[in-house]
């Protein structure tokens, strides 16, 4: 995969250990702080070989715009106007003059250099501390010039894990169902494209009725539900090779897909005769395992970070609510007891919270609770939404929320949308279709 | 069928029926095509002979047979009786008022719901099977009570 070919090249120079400046994620932030980013510098020859190679007029101008909409949407940072700064991109990248950026009230600021060395795309960035006057980190990429947005990307990770001291989720991909056509005849498909909603691309062609997607711990594969010869059934598919295969042999509907921790188990659900339990299947010796057996409706479930616990929805208690057991279906707990139906728990991979959505009232509500059921918080009301998925610092939230008709039963959209875990931050994720069931990769490279 | 089948769906129905008469005794209050909130109108109906409609509606959340379904179904088991080289799929569908996985998982319960009646009445196993929409598949696109009340159903639709 493209992956590969991206690696550090050489650290220029330690990270120093005096933070000065610091960014609090763990708040609602009102005053995202005030950085500039300066547009990464580039030699006339190196500019050249980019425009052949990559049709991009200005490469260091393009890497710097995908970092400041990277670190606008985080909703933590205000990257500040081009047109004020005052210094020159290759002479701030090698020596800001602080006093400059300090006037137009930057706090920190990135600047940068690209090359083109041997065929391939060298980046070096640079955070500097206006206050302070010092230089917090320096580091340098090669790649192929094909992954320039991943570089941008990179860059951020590495900007936002500086600043707030937590690993970022710029690098990474969401995979989600696109969705075109009348409500009441629409035309699914799989789609994947990066967390800007740049390269997406389609990974089957809407044939058949395919739904919920999931990625594997490494990003290579992906479990999700399709209606194939009207069978629906578990799939996995390799997004390199594009190979596909059904999961298990099972006498009937196979849904809600997601893999273990380790990646080497799916679990889902299998309806029977009107009940839905939960089974796992090891990828490599093909076992198949009953988890919860129970006549009601057990699904949506997943595995917490350590994989030795799983969380999942069931209405044996007359109602849909949230139900954690141990990883081989021991001690079933409830955890759900507010007003309403709760479904589609999703462990945090921090480990420490447990998403959901809610139904109370006729209002959908997407929200966080503590493993063992408390503090349970609301994040977002609406007409319709469901289906959380994590960022894979745990900090963020993407969904799926679909509009309400009119009265002739037209106006129907569905959309992407992400808010932040402090419920700050709501806002619609751009794609090229209406969307729906949002995964999100981890982080791609490290 | 053996005795303990017939028992056992039996069983089913005794429950069923405990279950509707203590609904029925709260309410069964009839506004427009809705009782409770089932959908008794005809509208998206289809026929798979005369008088032999091929679908039944359920409340919200539930799986439960109506009484107007339960006669729907015993038409539909003496049409397949008499027609025994036909074999149906039962396709189960929920409103858009749920998760779309739980939903899933109700269209199948709901479709066995209406095939664990037809077996009572005397059609075989190996002629009927289920297949789950959940709510991909709304005849009504419209976002509203009576719209949610038609797309909560189970239709019975002939394989071959």
């Amino acid at each position: 995969m493209l992956f590969r070919y991206l690696y550090v090249l050489l650290i220029l120079l330690p990270i120093k250990a005096f933070a000065l400046i610091e960014v609090d994620i763990t708040r609602g932030n009102l005053n995202p702080l005030p950085v500039a980013v300066s547009p990464l510098a580039i030699d006339k020859s190196s500019k050249d070989n980019f425009k052949k190679i990559l049709k991009k007029e200005n490469l260091g101008l393009e890497i710097s715009a995908i970092v400041e909409n990277n670190l606008k949407q985080s909703g933590l940072f205000n990257p500040l106007n081009k047109e004020a700064f005052l210094q020159k991109p290759d002479i701030a990248n090698l020596k800001p003059r602080f006093e400059d950026w300090n006037l137009i009230k930057a706090q920190a600021l990135v600047t940068g250099k690209v090359t083109f060395v041997d065929e391939k795309l060298r980046v070096e960035f640079r955070l500097w501390d206006v206050l302070a006057g010092k230089e917090m980190m320096a580091l340098a990429f090669t790649t192929v010039p094909n992954n320039w947005r991943r570089v941008g990307h990179i860059i951020t990770d590495k900007v936002y894990e500086r600043l707030t001291g937590e690993k970022g989720y710029f690098d990474t991909r969401i995979i989600y169902i696109s969705e075109e056509g009348p409500k009441t005849n629409r035309i699914k498909k799989l789609a994947i494209m990066d967390q800007d909603g740049f390269n997406n691309k389609f990974l089957t062609l809407g044939n058949e009725l395919v739904l919920t997607p999931r990625f594997s711990p490494t990003n290579q594969m992906v479990t999700y539900l399709s209606y194939f010869r009207n069978l629906p059934r578990v799939y996995l598919l390799d997004i390199e090779t594009g190979m596909q295969e059904v999961v298990g042999d099972f006498p009937g509907m196979t849904f809600a897909p997601r893999f273990s921790p380790d990646g080497k188990k799916i679990i889902m659900s299998f309806a029977k005769d009107g009940n839905s339990d939960i089974y796992t299947m090891d990828l490599e010796n093909r076992i198949v395992e009953r988890i919860s057996n129970h006549p009601s409706i057990d699904t949506s479930p997943s595995y917490s970070p350590d994989g030795k616990y799983i969380t999942f929805n069931s209405d044996r208690s007359g109602y849909q609510q949230i139900y954690v057991m141990n990883s081989n279906g021991k001690n079933v707990k409830r955890i759900s007891f507010g007003n309403g139906l709760y479904g589609t728990p999703v462990w945090s991979p921090r480990g420490d919270l447990i998403a959901f959505t809610k139904l109370h009232k006729g209002k959908f509500y997407i929200g966080v609770m503590r493993t063992d059921g408390t503090g349970e918080r609301l994040l977002t009301e609406n007409f319709y939404q469901e289906a959380p998925s994590w960022s894979p610092n745990g900090r963020v939230l993407i969904f799926y929320r679909e509009t309400k008709t009119n009265i002739k039963g037209e106006g129907f959209s569905a959309k992407l949308w992400s808010i932040d875990l402090t419920g700050y931050n709501e806002k619609m994720v751009e794609t090229e279709t209406d969307a729906s069931d949002p995964s999100w990769s981890s982080l791609l490279s490290n | 069928m053996n005795l303990s089948k017939t028992l056992k769906n039996g069983f089913l129905i005794l429950v069923a029926c405990l279950v509707l008469n203590a609904c029925a005794t709260k309410k069964t209050e009839t506004i427009g095509q809705l009782q409770g909130d089932v959908y008794t109108g005809s509208e998206s109906v289809e026929y798979l002979a005369s008088g032999v409609p091929d679908r039944v509606f359920f409340a919200t959340n539930e799986t439960v047979l109506t009484t107007a379904s339960r006669e729907t179904l015993r038409k539909q088991a003496a049409w397949l009786r008499k027609n025994s080289d036909i074999n149906v799929v039962l396709e189960g569908h929920a409103d858009e008022r749920g998760t779309r996985e739980y939903n899933l998982a109700l269209g199948e319960r709901r479709a066995n719901s209406a095939k664990d009646y037809l077996m009572t009445y005397g059609i075989s196993s190996d002629r009927i099977s289920v297949l789950s929409y959940g709510k991909e598949k709304p005849v009504d696109s419209g976002s509203n009570p009576l719209s949610w009340s038609k797309n909560r159903r189970s239709v019975t639709v002939k394989a071959n």
